[in-house]
């Protein structure tokens, strides 16, 4: 029976790999929204009902998105470790697992998209269609601006999404705080370690949920001002 | 001016196509207000979609200041599309946009930028008397007060014509007449032909100069209000003019009975009581009442007459401009 490491290692070590999966979680998320948020677009338009109806462009796009949802990521992992070598000549280190997460959550950033903007009001859309404005202008006026609460939280959820994955890409050399609970709590059997690694991820999970809460309050116009 | 021509539009049905307009046929003179009625399913809707180009016809055409805007595409319809400004049925502004951001919505599409922008926005909210409520969001503006910033929104980018769908079915009856009241000024101010699609004979009775009335996908009666209210069979006068009620009973004791549309200040107070002295005759009311369409007055009353005089005064009355219907002719049988 070995004494328990030192809290000062713990923290040193816990800090490092919260940096890593910080920096995992932002850069992919970044870029899934980035790249997800016009496939959603897309969906939104070509759907039944949409701006520009394209029954089979639609179904098929949609097929896609879903077969990509429904790839368990860890498969995905290790499908994509050629398209990271070929992206970044390494396959190892937070940076690499950015590539297999950032692919992984377009589909599921693009279905999100989709869903919030199709609650935007038809007759809302239609009548910003009625002044001549282009689809272009109808996409980022209307579409995005009226529902940019919604978006914002679904970046929230996608974050949070991520902070599951990235733990996952620890296992074949992400780093990070999924990494450390699995190499010095889980297969050392190092409390401290676990424990405290479970504690900073749902510390981080809630900092999402209430940031991306409160800004997508601070943006939304839809109430009234009762002082 | 805007004239629709022959259009049709079917839709798969149930059962087989449903015809939802069948060869319409409007015409609306610039600088005038047209109200198209009709009860549900009779093509209302269909008709201002296709109107508001959101909704292409199978056939027929949408011309406004003679240019037909139905077979355009692309570009070209984009720019269609501003002459004809909208107010669709229903909540339609953005709710994160402010009532100033809402009205700039067209301009900005219209690439109108800068201190003209922000000048025609102030013109349109004092057309539509929200000025001080330019800060102000959607969820921050009562009912009517949406409705009046939809209209300015449509009228923006300085269309030809304004289409109003349904404007004031979701309003109580005040808010509905401040609503009215902006399309009213929007002719008038603007010259602007205004097209209003309504299950509501109010909105006829209040600010229209024609009436078109929808049944089956057809227009079954289309024609200026005033004419159209003087022939007692037309369905806008059975909608538009007070009820009469039958009383075979009160009706019985009198010589003549008839009834008396009057249209206008003069007719509806002079007429008769010239007609009682001028023949000697004895006149009662036995039913009706007094309306008003625009601001004209108009009548109708049920009367009765006693007196052997009472078929000259009543072909008097048609002669001196009221509209004669007899219900109960006297011992000639003539009608007057």
């Amino acid at each position: 029976m070995r004494s328990a490491t030192p809290w000062s290692e713990v923290f040193d070590q816990l800090l490092v790999a919260t940096g890593e999966t910080l920096y995992m979680v932002v850069v992919s998320t970044l870029i899934a929204v980035l790249l997800g948020t016009p496939v959603g677009i897309w969906l939104q338009l070509t759907a039944p009902g949409g701006l520009n109806p394209r029954p089979v462009l639609h179904k098929v796009l949609g097929f896609v998105v879903d077969l990509g949802r429904s790839m368990p990521f860890l498969v995905l992992l290790v499908v994509l470790t050629s398209l990271t070598r070929l992206l970044l000549t390494s396959t190892i280190g937070p940076t690499a697992a950015i590539v297999p997460l950032s692919v992984g959550a377009i589909p599921f950033v693009g279905r999100l998209v989709q869903n919030v903007l199709s609650e935007v009001n038809v007759a809302v859309v239609e009548a910003a269609v009625t002044t001549g404005s282009s689809t272009l202008r109808i996409v980022r006026s209307v579409l995005l601006r009226e529902s940019l609460p919604a978006l914002i939280n679904a970046i929230g959820v996608t974050a949070i999404a991520l902070l599951g994955y990235s733990a996952m890409a620890g296992v074949v050399g992400g780093g990070g705080l999924g990494d450390l609970a699995v190499r010095m709590g889980y297969q050392r059997f190092n409390d401290r370690f676990l424990w405290s690694t479970v504690v900073v991820l749902a510390i981080i999970a809630t900092a999402i949920q209430l940031v991306t809460n409160r800004v997508a309050r601070g943006v939304d116009r839809r109430r009234t001002t009762s002082i | 001016m805007i004239t629709v021509e022959n259009l049709t539009k079917t839709f798969p049905g149930s059962t087989g196509q449903v015809r939802a307009l069948d060869g319409v046929n409007l015409d609306v003179a610039a600088g005038t207000v047209l109200g198209v009625v009709g009860p549900s399913g009779a093509g209302k809707s269909t008709l201002a979609r296709c109107v508001a180009l959101l909704e292409r016809p199978d056939s027929g055409a949408i011309r406004v200041d003679g240019t037909d805007l139905v077979s355009l595409d692309g570009t070209a319809l984009r720019a269609a599309r501003r002459q004809i400004g909208v107010v669709p049925q229903g909540d339609s502004l953005l709710r994160q946009r402010t009532a100033a951001g809402n009205v700039a919505l067209p301009l900005e599409a219209a690439g109108v930028a800068g201190p003209q922008r922000r000048n025609r926005v102030a013109e349109l909210l004092d057309l539509v008397g929200l000025t001080d409520k330019a800060g102000s969001y959607p969820d921050q503006l009562s009912g009517g007060q949406r409705q009046r910033i939809a209209v300015a929104r449509a009228l923006a980018a300085s269309p030809s014509v304004l289409l109003a769908d349904e404007p004031t079915s979701a309003l109580d009856p005040d808010t509905t007449g401040s609503v009215l009241t902006v399309l009213d000024r929007a002719r008038a101010e603007l010259g602007v032909t205004v097209l209003v699609v309504t299950h509501d004979m109010g909105v006829v009775r209040k600010i229209c100069d024609d009436v078109a009335v929808l049944e089956g996908g057809r227009v079954v009666e289309h024609g200026k209000v005033l004419d159209l209210v003087s022939d007692a069979a037309s369905r806008t006068a059975a909608s538009l003019l007070p009820a009469v009620d039958q009383n075979p009973a009160a009706e019985g004791a009198f010589d003549r009975v008839a009834d008396i549309v009057l249209i206008g200040f003069a007719a509806v107070g002079a007429l008769l009581p010239e007609a009682t002295s001028r023949f000697g005759v004895e006149l009662n009311l036995l039913g009706g009442g007094l309306t008003r369409l625009g601001e004209t007055p108009v009548a109708r009353f049920r009367v009765g007459l006693k007196g052997e005089r009472a078929d000259s005064a009543l072909e008097w009355i048609s002669e001196a401009g009221g509209s004669v219907r007899r219900t109960l002719a006297g011992p000639q049988g003539v009608a007057a």
